[in-house]
């Protein structure tokens, strides 16, 4: 995409470049529908009629949103927290040997 | 030399082989495993079994059935947990009468007694079947030959009631008809002959075999059934599972004991279930397992009373059609005649498709067929007709005469059709003067042999023995089962895919028969259509043949170390 982008100077350039992008539109669009008719397949969803695929669709993406949602809100605390612990273990140690040998 | 090996065999002492050299464009890890080193715990990633004794076996016995990948294991599970609790959903839904109830339900006034439809057969049917039930009995217009027609349907409601739009699918190439020789078609000898056999004869048979239903063309048909097998003399049924169903009763009762294979055919279960005889089951073409049976009986005797048991019969099948696997025949005679047991064969899909003269599974092997003390097999697959047989000495014929079930109640062969097996019959021996069954014979094991490797080498999982015409291609997860045949059918292929409860919950497949009426070019066809459609649903499981592999990757560097 990025060789197509730089050919932009002529107009005949410019159609080609116009349908590379195209081209490559139609491809991921391709690809991301064959993504997801494989996630049909794997899940069984296939067989089922369409408003029970959105029912379940719509339950998975929920409880992902979730999961990024409180990753996003938890998971820099924890690790801060987390390595804060860990330092403190590192710093404390040669501190109370010193302390117990004066 | 025989009877020594196979004593020494049977007596428990682990025999060394030399390794034998592994098949050029076959199977990559060709394990040696003598069948009693039992102790050492080893996980292969597939199972291949070899001969356990080179002199039982005259060509090497190749078989395999390749270990489910974990993560497919998985995800299969998954798939059908998921689609459980949609399968409760529904139910719940039909249960309040949000949705309508399209299938048989319990009356009103019945709701207090024990409920019919709550086991999990028909919860399975309802909520799982029904949804790609598009993929069976589709109904064919044209002769089951290699092509064929189909009707084309279609559902308005998902599978519940189906429409017939007039419109025909021509030339569908078909895979899924047991039509190993190719004797399915409308033109031809036997289509003359048993037009000709109509004019004569008519029909219908309007009798039972015992009344006024036998024909001299019976009696010539048993004839050269006879002489097709090699024993003294044989009886013909107008149906073939019926054979297995109402002949095993007249042959073993109580006090008698039936060992039969885990994955017997259904009418060999009825039929052993219905002489009232005590069963016992051993692992599937499994000698150890079959010994250790055999010993037992022969020991204990009898359950309560330790008599000895009246006759001990041996059930076992020619070919497997659901695993594609060739029973192992010298090991079986050589444990039958030390036990002095009884051997049923059940030849349905073996006779006329396996060895050098398409005698069968015992032609395959090179053994004598008086061996076998009763052989039984189908018209239906190799001869393009329906019907069974069962030949054997002529005492046990006689006798069978007078007390079969079938002899005695069901009506007899129609005459068309025991005149398509005569001269099918005729014509694979090379009795009609022509070499054209001879031929039959050389394409059907070619196309198999073909068939087999490029699936391998494309990388599917496909069970069962290199030689065997049943070809089961694993799909294993639920909704590929019902993707593959609907994907099959818009490249215009027909095949049968097979789920629960005709195999294991977890190993649906696909099953091709090949024909011999299949040229190069139908078999090119659908291979290509096979691989195309393996890489949409991403059915290349093994993980054997990697693509451009030499076999020098490091799961062979393993494997052969952990011998």
């Amino acid at each position: 995409m990025k060789g197509s982008l730089t050919l932009l100077s002529s107009p005949a350039a410019r159609s080609t470049a116009v349908s590379f992008l195209r081209m490559d539109m139609k491809n991921m669009r391709e690809y991301v529908g064959w993504l997801y008719y494989q996630y049909l397949l794997v899940t069984g969803i296939y067989v089922l009629e369409p408003w029970e695929q959105s029912i379940f669709n719509s339950i998975l993406f929920t409880m992902v949103a979730m999961v990024i949602y409180t990753s996003y809100v938890f998971v820099p605390i924890h690790v801060q927290l987390a390595l804060e612990f860990f330092s403190e273990l590192v710093r404390g140690q040669p501190e109370s040997t010193v302390a117990l040998m004066n | 030399m025989t009877q020594n090996s196979s004593s020494k065999l049977l007596n428990g002492d682990a025999l060394h082989r030399t390794k034998q050299d592994t098949k050029a464009g076959g199977n990559g890890f060709v394990k040696n495993h003598c069948l009693f080193r039992q102790k050492r715990y080893r996980r292969p990633a597939e199972k291949s079994h070899h001969a356990s004794c080179t002199s039982l076996y005259k060509k090497p016995f190749m078989e395999s059935f390749e270990e489910t990948p974990l993560l497919v294991a998985v995800l299969t599970y998954m798939g059908y947990g998921i689609l459980t609790i949609f399968g409760y959903l529904r139910d719940f839904l039909r249960d309040w009468k949000f949705e309508k109830c399209h299938l048989a339900r319990e009356r009103e006034e019945q709701k207090a007694f024990v409920p019919l439809y709550q086991d999990f057969e028909n919860f399975y049917t309802r909520n799982l079947y029904m949804r790609i039930r598009d993929n069976w009995n589709r109904p064919i217009c044209s002769v089951p030959g290699a092509k064929m027609n189909l009707m084309e349907r279609v559902t308005p409601d998902y599978n519940w009631t189906f429409e017939h739009t007039g419109n025909v699918l021509k030339d569908v190439i078909n895979m899924g008809s047991y039509n190993y020789l190719g004797f399915a078609e409308n033109t031809g000898t036997c289509a003359d002959t048993a037009s000709e056999c109509t004019v004569k004869y008519g029909v219908g048979m309007s009798s039972t075999r015992q009344e006024i239903g036998n024909l001299d063309k019976h009696e010539e048909l048993e004839e050269l059934v006879a002489r097709f097998l090699g024993v003294e003399s044989s009886m013909a049924f107008g149906m073939g599972f019926a054979t297995n169903s109402m002949n095993i009763p007249a042959l073993t009762g109580k006090g008698c004991l039936i060992l039969s294979d885990e994955l017997n055919h259904a009418s060999l279960v009825l039929g052993a279930r219905l002489s009232g005889s005590t069963i016992r089951v051993f692992k599937h073409n499994n000698m150890q397992s079959l010994e250790k049976l055999l010993r037992d009986a022969i020991v204990h005797g009898q359950p309560r009373t330790h008599r000895p048991w009246k006759k001990i019969l041996i059930v076992v099948e020619g070919i497997y059609s659901m695993e594609g696997s060739i029973v192992r025949l010298p090991e079986v005679l050589a444990l039958k005649k030390k036990y002095k047991a009884y051997l049923y064969l059940d030849e349905a899909h073996s006779i006329g498709a396996l060895g050098p003269r398409g005698r069968g599974v015992v032609d395959y092997f090179g053994l004598d067929p008086s061996d076998v003390d009763i052989m039984m097999g189908t018209f239906t697959k190799s001869f393009g007709a329906a019907g069974g047989y069962i030949g054997g000495k002529k005492e046990l014929i006689d006798y069978l005469r007078i007390h079969s079930h079938s002899a005695v109640y069901a009506t007899s062969m129609s005459p068309p059709i025991t005149q398509q097996i005569i001269t099918s019959m005729k014509c694979i021996m090379g009795e009609d003067g022509t070499t054209l069954g001879q031929e039959r014979l050389c394409q059907l094991s070619e196309n198999t042999t073909y068939f087999r490797r490029r699936l391998h080498e494309m990388g599917f999982i496909i069970y069962g023995n290199n030689d065997s015409p049943v070809v089961p291609l694993m799909l294993y997860m639920p909704a590929k089962i019902g993707a593959f045949g609907r994907e099959m059918l818009k490249r215009n292929i027909g095949t049968v895919v097979v789920g629960f409860p005709a195999t294991p919950i977890s190993e649906s497949r696909a099953r091709f028969c090949v024909s011999a009426a299949h040229t190069r070019e139908m078999l090119d066809t659908a291979l290509n259509a096979i691989s195309e459609v393996g890489d949409l649903l991403q059915l290349k499981y093994s993980r054997k043949h990697r693509r451009g592999s030499e076999g020098t990757d490091c799961f062979s560097f393993l494997e052969g170390h952990q011998d």
